[in-house]
């Protein structure tokens, strides 16, 4: 099993830390992982973006030019990466902010409306922990309880009164992605 | 199996410096390497090892730092970005002429001047052939990945203190920035100072009435004696190139063409021929692991194997060049690679594969 | 007749002291250099600190102080002697360190690294020797030559309309939280070398103190770049390098 992601949006939606998060799920579950930023003033309010291959062999090249899975969190990331998914692969994108929405005919794709639902719970913090549900549902590479571990790696000790609630989150998104 | 972590290729460097024992970091922040001096300043490794930690005014400051420390037989470190590599330039010249051990790690953007910050492999040059002035060399290692750059600093310091050389860890801003599962060695007990002494009989460590003072300097106004000196380490570099010299052959045994690439390229090039190979396209993929000693035979060898060579850089050839005097005209060889920045994809490479080595 | 039948221990007055070594000093008849580098060598010996000593030569005249001095040494490159002098006392903190300084070094090529090793405290002792003049390469204008003094570099004098004024590099370290004893001495007389010698006992004892760094300015003279027999040379001195440069403390500790 290899699957090659791109998780791309706004700097401050979680975008890096929920590469990070599926990464550490990877580790947890005694897979080769690799999780490759883009780097630099654009994270500052622009857009980030982040590759991440989970492998059960060793990972080649960490920087790819076509992907298994396109996660796109703005529009700016629909016009980039739109393109860049393997023919039969996922695209999932959050409709909020998306103007021009994806044509291609030759992949699968999935909408999650996760700012949505995050602010209507109050709590933006949880949006990319819903995304990473819908994502998990498609593309179950990881069981929730390696990336409860992962979660638990990733996040200073002082936050883990909030893994029940991130939890609750990857739950959530498993139910409302839907097939576009 | 050591410790298991998820980390940046800097902080798993900055890690493995204190597991390996290291004595002093001076360094200067600069992007894409400021991770490695924000980590030990956050392990905070002077209160558990008693690894000093500075900050320097610049890496000019920084460098000579490292120079005081490695005169007293200390295991020291530094790390930069290349326009900061140029400015330790001269420092790292004066080390290689006083024989001091010192590691130092250049996480290179594009260039040339302030260039750019994305990921770059344009200091090959710089790092392989000499970079500050006089002659001399300095072993260079070529990290790959994550664990690399925790493998290597613990290699680094060993080459540097058998040989008593600086020693260069030339990465990038792919391979300074990328997380990756990194298994951690266990952590080394730093040197006292009575083994220093034992080990290091050149330091400066205080003139006891039981031997000659020690002098540390890379200066000799008797031009005989200096020569002596360079013909010295350049007895030096032969045998590093004898007992040293690093590789790595993926896919080469049967391979008719070949790519030569180093440190996160190489990563590119070998999904290159992964996916060249399930086209039907016998690619190999031979990666210098120390650019300097250069594995040169090895090339050598595969010249009478393979149609012909294709090396890949994000620059506009560097190593190509020593490639082509591996080869020594047997067969063709050329360059591809993206520079300023720019990275190349596996699917570029192999266009170009095709159209200048197997079309060409 | 030998050295061993004019030296007779009846008629030994004076003597080289001990860390000297056998290499005959470079410096130019009548510069100052070597009497520093004796009352540093005097101290060292006297406080019995040899083992405990490590010292940082700069480039410039001094350069070579590493050959006369019986002590382990480092020599720097050119202006970074205090970055070495950081690392070898953070890393050695039993031991003494010292650098051992020129104008040009100092003041100009090396001021980053001085002003920052005393705003950072470091434990250490800066030795700066003031002759106001490049005397290595030749007598070329330093950051410390006095306005109209004639150098290679300045030959009509150095106006400072273009070239800048001196730099009074000791005042402006004395301002520094870092540094902890900041005085400037002389050595062109037994009692300025009396008194000079009494700053650098102090400075060795200070830096067991842990308490910031000791910087010890001294003006000297550089007959051969200033083009003048060694008594002029220090009369001129006397005349107009201390007027711009006043001997005394800047900065004492209050204990």
């Amino acid at each position: 099993m290899t699957e090659e992601i791109i998780i791309a949006g706004f700097g401050g939606q979680g975008v890096l830390s929920m590469g990070k998060i599926l990464a550490y799920s990877g580790i947890m579950q005694n897979q080769e992982v690799s999780w490759m930023p883009s780097y630099g003033p654009e994270m500052r309010g622009g857009t980030a973006n982040v590759t991440v291959i989970l492998s059960d062999s060793r990972i080649s090249s960490p920087y790819l030019n076509e992907f298994d899975t396109a996660i796109i969190l703005n529009q700016q990331s629909m016009d980039k990466f739109e393109k860049s998914v393997k023919v039969g692969g996922t695209l999932i994108y959050d409709p909020n902010g998306i103007t021009k929405h994806p044509t291609r005919t030759d992949i699968t794709i999935y909408t999650i409306p996760a700012t949505d639902e995050a602010s209507r719970r109050g709590n933006a913090r949880i949006f990319n922990m819903i995304v990473l549900g819908g994502f998990l549902k498609l593309k179950p590479v990881v069981e929730i309880e390696n990336v409860m571990k992962g979660l638990e790696k990733s996040l200073p000790k002082r936050h883990h009164g909030m893994l029940p609630e991130n939890r609750e989150a990857i739950l959530l998104g498993m139910e409302i992605i839907v097939k576009k | 199996m050591g410790e298991l972590r998820l980390m940046k290729g800097n902080e798993a460097i900055a890690e493995a410096a204190v597991r390996a024992g290291c004595d002093g970091y001076f360094g200067y922040p600069i992007t894409p390497q400021s991770e490695v001096l924000e980590y030990l300043m956050s392990v905070k490794p002077y209160e558990t090892t008693g690894m000093v930690v500075l900050q320097a005014e610049s890496e000019v400051s920084a460098i000579n730092m490292c120079y005081g420390g490695a005169g007293c037989g200390k295991m020291v470190m530094t790390s930069s970005s290349s326009p900061g590599i140029s400015l330790k330039m001269e420092g790292i010249s004066y080390m290689a002429g006083a024989e001091l051990p010192l590691l130092i790690l250049n996480v290179v953007r594009g260039g040339p001047g302030l260039g750019t910050i994305q990921p770059s492999q344009c200091d090959y040059f710089q790092a392989t052939k000499g970079g500050g002035h006089g002659d001399y060399r300095l072993y260079v290692l070529a990290p790959a990945s994550v664990q690399e750059m925790a493998d290597f600093a613990k290699l680094g310091f060993e080459m540097a203190y058998k040989y008593r050389t600086p020693v260069m860890i030339l990465s990038d801003g792919i391979i300074g920035q990328m997380m990756e599962k990194v298994d951690l060695f266990d952590p080394i007990p730093r040197r006292t100072n009575e083994e220093i002494i034992k080990t290091c009989p050149w330091a400066t460590t205080g003139k006891t009435a039981n031997r000659e003072r020690n002098i540390i300097t890379s200066l000799d106004l008797d031009s005989a004696k200096q020569e002596k000196h360079v013909f010295d380490l350049d007895a030096k570099y032969k045998r590093m190139q004898a007992e040293d010299t690093r590789f790595e052959r993926i896919m080469c045994d049967d391979a008719e063409y070949l790519l030569v690439a180093y440190g996160s390229s190489a990563r590119i090039c070998q999904k290159t021929v992964d996916v060249a190979r399930a086209e039907g396209i016998k690619l190999g993929l031979l990666r210098p692991i120390t650019l300097f000693p250069f594995p040169t035979d090895e090339i050598s060898k595969l010249a009478g194997q393979v149609k012909g060579m294709l090396s890949v850089e994000m620059s506009l050839g560097q190593m190509v060049e020593d490639v082509r005097l591996a080869v020594n005209g047997k067969i063709p060889v050329e360059h591809y690679g993206r520079t300023g920045g720019m990275i190349h994809t596996p699917a570029e490479v192999l266009a170009a594969l095709k159209s200048i080595i197997i079309g060409g | 007749m030998e050295m061993k039948d004019i030296i007779k221990p009846e008629n030994l007055v004076f003597k080289k002291t001990s860390l000297f070594t056998e290499k005959p000093l470079s410096y130019c008849p009548g510069c100052g250099h070597g009497t520093v580098h004796r009352l540093i060598l005097e101290t060292i010996e006297e406080m019995g600190l040899q083992a405990e000593t490590i010292g940082v030569a700069p480039v410039g005249c001094s350069v070579l102080a590493y050959e006369f001095m019986d002590i382990d040494m480092q020599q720097a490159a050119h202006g970074r002697a205090p970055a070495l002098a950081t690392a070898i006392k953070r890393l050695h903190p039993e031991k003494f360190v010292f650098t051992y300084q020129g104008d040009g070094d100092l003041a100009a090529i090396g001021t980053a690294e001085t002003i920052h090793a005393c705003n950072r405290g470091e434990n250490i002792i800066i030795f700066f020797v003031n002759n106001g003049i490049y005397g290595m390469t030749g007598g070329q204008m330093a950051p410390t030559t006095l306005p109209g003094m004639k150098t290679s570099t300045s030959p009509f004098g150095r106006d400072t309309e273009i070239m800048g004024n001196p730099l009074k590099i000791t005042e402006l370290v004395a301002h520094l939280p870092g540094t902890y004893y900041v005085t400037r001495n002389a050595v062109h007389t037994p009692a300025a070398a009396r008194k000079a010698k009494k700053a650098i006992q102090k400075a060795f004892e200070y830096q067991k103190l842990n308490k910031g760094l000791c910087f010890l300015e001294f003006v000297s003279n550089c007959n051969s770049g200033w083009k003048l027999p060694p008594v002029k040379s220090n009369e001129w001195m006397v005349e107009n390098m201390f007027p711009y440069y006043p001997l005394g403390d800047i900065k004492v500790p209050s204990l």
